[in-house]
């Protein structure tokens, strides 16, 4: 037995050895490159578990928008009203608010700049 | 809501819900909708369509809450829900979608946060595997996603995407092979260009 004829079954050895061939079995036990191999699948299966602990942000209008289509739902209903989250429009709704903070901000600035003495800091 | 009914065990909501009370169902939207939204985005690669996913995995939870008899726990169930719908949703989607650049899935870098606890893993290399994770073909994702990530058995997995448990193997052995050799490739070319 070589290499290429147990490389295909590397995949599944991780969790799932008694599914195979008790001698495919042995031999990946015998055989270094074989037992390389099947230490990068066990590093793939393990960093995919971790991925499950990566926090991923949803659209902001996400939570109010299912509410909202769950209100207009009666239990038992038969219908379904899907309200639209457009993570386009959010982000546009955002990338205002980011222009309008700024431009507050400015404001902020100018006017103390403005009112401040000649001379202060900050 | 108050704060101590906000306070109330999983459980409680749930019987609540069962019988038609719409503010315990909405409170358990907003426990779960999180990880509600973490699974449909592994699963459909797409901020558009996880989110539509997760307002039809609610939709469809609240309209079955009354079926629903407690032999799991009430997560396990919107996952099976969540898994399902994803999987109608991709299938109407492969028949009827053509890919426009903007719902293209921006690089994972932009849009996921590593938490401290994961820093001890290179975040580098989890963002790797998660843009690997989003180019494979969505049949072969939702496999690996649900085994891998979610650590759901085969024939869960088999009955939420409606297929064989020998099916839901050869995928999961597909799927690993094409994320073993995608994130290979990806290291070579990126040690080519140092």
């Amino acid at each position: 037995m070589r290499f290429e004829d147990v490389a295909d079954a590397m995949a599944l050895l991780v969790d799932e050895p008694e599914a195979l061939d008790p001698a495919v079995v042995a031999f990946v036990e015998s055989d270094l490159r074989s037992q390389a191999e099947l230490a990068r699948y066990r590093k793939l299966v393990r960093s995919l578990r971790r991925l499950r602990s990566v926090h991923v942000e949803p659209p902001a209008g996400l939570l109010a928008e299912t509410l909202a289509a769950i209100e207009s739902t009666p239990p038992g209903s038969r219908r379904i009203t899907r309200h639209r989250v457009t993570t386009k429009r959010v982000a546009f709704v955002g990338a205002l608010g980011g222009v309008a903070a700024g431009a507050a901000a400015t404001a902020v600035v100018v006017t103390r700049r403005r009112m401040s003495p000649a001379g202060s800091v900050g | 809501m108050t704060d101590i009914e906000r306070e109330q065990p999983e459980d409680q909501l749930v019987t609540a819900a069962r019988a038609g009370d719409r503010q315990a169902f909405e409170e358990l939207v907003r426990l779960t909708y999180l990880d509600t939204y973490a699974l449909a985005l592994r699963l459909t690669a797409n901020e558009e369509d996880a989110c539509d996913v997760v307002q039809d995995t609610y939709l469809r939870a609240w309209k079955g809450i009354g079926r629903f008899r407690g032999d799991s726990q009430f997560t396990t169930w919107l996952y099976r829900i969540t898994a399902n719908t994803a999987a109608t949703h991709l299938r109407r989607r492969q028949r009827t979608r053509t890919e426009s650049l903007d719902s293209v899935a921006e690089p994972e870098e932009l849009r996921r946060e590593i938490l401290p606890a994961d820093a001890a893993e290179s975040g580098a290399e989890l963002a790797r595997l998660s843009a690997a994770l989003d180019q494979l073909p969505p049949k072969l994702r939702a496999v690996v996603v649900l085994k891998d990530v979610y650590d759901q058995p085969h024939d869960v997995i088999a009955d939420q995407l409606g297929i064989s448990v020998t099916a839901a193997k050869v995928r999961l052995h597909r799927a690993r092979k094409r994320l073993r050799d995608e994130l290979e490739a990806d290291l070579r070319r990126s040690t080519h260009a140092v």
